[in-house]
């Protein structure tokens, strides 16, 4: 157990390294980082005293030890556009970003796994049928355009909800949230709605193969002979085994999640990272971009690192392949 | 020549298979059909376009924000309505739909080539560059595709070019995962030992020997592809970080009309999307066809 952790903590920190390499040879070795990292209307004096300080006079692999250096003091440059330090920046907005995540993770949850279910349970039934068509949409649908659907038909043709922002902040438990109030609620539901859709159709499909799956096995015929009521088989039994594969998938899903937010935030203009990462590239402002790809591709990897860890107690055979 | 003991035989042609399996089914016959019709529409939209969008002799700007079905003051008339600056969408998206198809195909035809190429070589050689390659596409597939390609254009900036690198980052992982997958199992079988055997070259035993027994999974899989490219490219022009203006894909009309929309002028944004949605689902009913229809497990 303890040296697949390890190993998986060794390949962690390579994709990291790795990373920051990518990121590093993008913004710093390519083109003219003097142009990208001051302002364009800077003095040649300031010039000088940019490429001095910011050590471009040295050698390259210095430059990148540097740059990792100052990433590990948690020094990502400063902001062109707010004048504040990128960290910083990211920090303030990440919390509408995960609010509205986790808010979409539960809807996916809590629409997804009835509908597989239902759909399951029942298999080439009509309801199947159409959950499943309906799920194919929810795939190939890009979700941009579902955003904009939910938009044209939400807000504009019927007026119900608001399209954009994050309505009037409230507190629970010290946490600033949108759910506090039902003017941020109402905020809420088309956003969260939009970045659940494609996990609910995934959802859906894992629970509905899962049910079909497990159905025909052994000890489900034995928890029927043992008399139990079919909604005690369905809930219990078959349920909890099938939720190991999916809480996974939601694990993993959650870092893609925080990605594809960047979409839902635009048509929504949610004040979260999404739409800062966007609003910087193309102001080009290279500092906040460095910020947000390592701040994301690093929680990325230790979500992926926990949910692997998490599995393998769960699973031993996932332990047991690893270790061959 | 090559001997033709060395052919694999008693198989039809791929595409004889493939078209027959579309065939075989109504909707992806009707949408085989759809796709073809737009594919035409598409290529030759500087011919039967109604007005070429892009050049302001031809737009009237009086004719701006026309609902569907209007007739414009010179008599022009717009099916699909008009969009700001008065241009006729139906045009504009016969245009759109040429920038949008030919960022799919060429991200495609890269991402097939790349693919398959390291794909094969991964299985053909073993050892450490199979190890080599697997790791790369494990690497590439753990990360969600819209992070790399935010990741790459954000470090390379907007334009053509640079979108589709940025997809075929994302996108060769697929191939030579599927590639390599079937050219294991191919690599074992005899006539790859008679090639070798016959002292082929690496580069002939590959390309002539291994590479055409490895064909079906990539010719299902640039089908997806080209779809999920194309999808992929909308997303990333509607967030304003795709293609430039000078050169408005499907994705950047959506992008444009959705500032209207707002105002209710719905159509300047829905029509470009609509087409977009039949494109790419059309390309998945296709393509699910013809996995199929290759596929030999479901053969009888």
């Amino acid at each position: 157990m303890t040296s697949f952790i390890i190993r998986r903590l060794c390949q962690s920190i390579v994709i990291l390294i790795l990373t920051s390499l990518i990121v590093f040879a993008g913004v710093y070795a390519i083109g003219d980082p003097i142009q990208i990292l001051i302002p364009a209307d800077a003095t040649q004096a300031e010039i000088a005293q940019a490429v001095h300080s910011l050590g471009l006079d040295q050698p390259l692999y210095r430059q990148y030890l540097q740059f990792v250096s100052h990433t590990l003091h948690g020094d990502l440059g400063t902001s062109f556009v707010f004048n504040q330090p990128a960290i910083q920046l990211i920090l303030q907005r990440l919390p509408a970003t995960l609010e509205l995540v986790c808010i979409a993770v539960v809807l996916a949850l809590i629409i997804g796994l009835p509908l597989g279910l239902a759909a399951g349970l029942r298999p080439d039934s009509a309801l199947d049928r159409g959950i499943m068509t309906g799920s194919i949409l929810g795939f190939s649908l890009p979700s941009f355009w579902q955003g904009i659907m939910l938009v044209l038909i939400f807000s504009v043709t019927l007026g119900w909800l608001p399209s954009s922002g994050r309505g009037t902040l409230g507190t629970i438990l010290g946490i600033h949230t949108s759910l506090a109030t039902w003017d941020g609620i109402r905020h809420l539901i088309l956003p969260a709605l939009n970045l659940a859709l494609f996990k609910i159709a995934l959802i859906t499909r894992l629970t509905r193969s899962g049910v079909r799956e497990t159905m025909p096995l052994d000890y489900v015929k034995f928890a029927r002979a043992k008399g139990l009521r079919e909604s005690r088989v369905v809930y219990v039994h078959v349920l909890k085994n099938i939720l190991i594969p999916i809480v996974t998938v939601v694990g993993m899903e959650f870092g893609s999640m925080i990605a594809f937010a960047t979409v839902t935030e635009t048509i929504f203009a949610w004040p979260g990272v999404g739409k800062l990462i966007i609003d910087s590239i193309m102001k080009l402002d290279r500092p906040v971009v460095v910020a947000y790809l390592l701040i994301v591709v690093t929680m990325f990897i230790l979500l992926n690192l926990l949910v692997d860890i998490v599995y393998s107690f769960l699973d031993p055979r996932v332990r047991l392949g690893a270790a061959e | 020549m090559k001997p033709a003991f060395l052919k694999n035989p008693g198989r039809e042609t791929t595409f004889g298979q493939a078209l027959q399996g579309v065939l075989d089914s109504r909707p992806a016959t009707v949408a085989a059909i759809a796709l073809l019709a737009l594919v035409l529409a598409a290529v030759l939209a500087p011919w039967i376009a109604p007005q070429n969008p892009y050049d302001l002799a031809s737009i009237t700007i009086l004719d701006g924000r026309m609902p569907p079905g209007s007739t414009g003051i010179y008599g022009d008339y717009y099916i699909l309505g008009t969009d700001v600056q008065g241009r006729d969408m139906l045009s504009a998206m016969m245009y759109g739909l040429r920038t949008s198809l030919s960022v799919g195909v060429l991200t495609g035809l890269f991402a097939m080539s790349v693919g398959t190429t390291l794909g094969l070589c991964a299985a053909y050689f073993g050892g450490r560059v199979d190890t080599l390659v697997m790791r790369l596409v494990d690497l590439m597939l753990g990360f969600p595709a819209i992070l790399v390609a935010l990741m790459m254009l954000a470090v390379l900036g907007q334009g053509l070019d640079k979108v589709i690198l940025a997809l075929v980052a994302v996108q060769w992982a697929y191939f030579a995962r599927a590639v390599r997958a079937t050219a294991v199992v191919e690599r074992r079988k005899e006539y790859m030992e008679a090639a070798l055997c016959l002292g082929l070259s690496h580069r002939r035993a590959l390309f002539s020997q291994l590479l055409p027994n490895c064909v079906p999974p990539v010719i299902v899989l640039a089908m997806i592809q080209i779809a999920n490219a194309i999808a992929a490219e909308a997303t990333l022009s509607f967030l304003g970080i795709g293609l430039p203006v000078t050169q408005p894909s499907l994705g950047l009309l959506i992008a444009n009309g959705y500032q209207q929309m707002l105002a209710g002028l719905y159509w300047i944004s829905v029509f470009p999307g609509v087409l977009l949605l039949i494109v790419v689902f059309a390309m998945n009913i296709v393509g699910d066809r013809i996995r199929d229809a290759l596929n030999p497990r479901l053969q009888k």
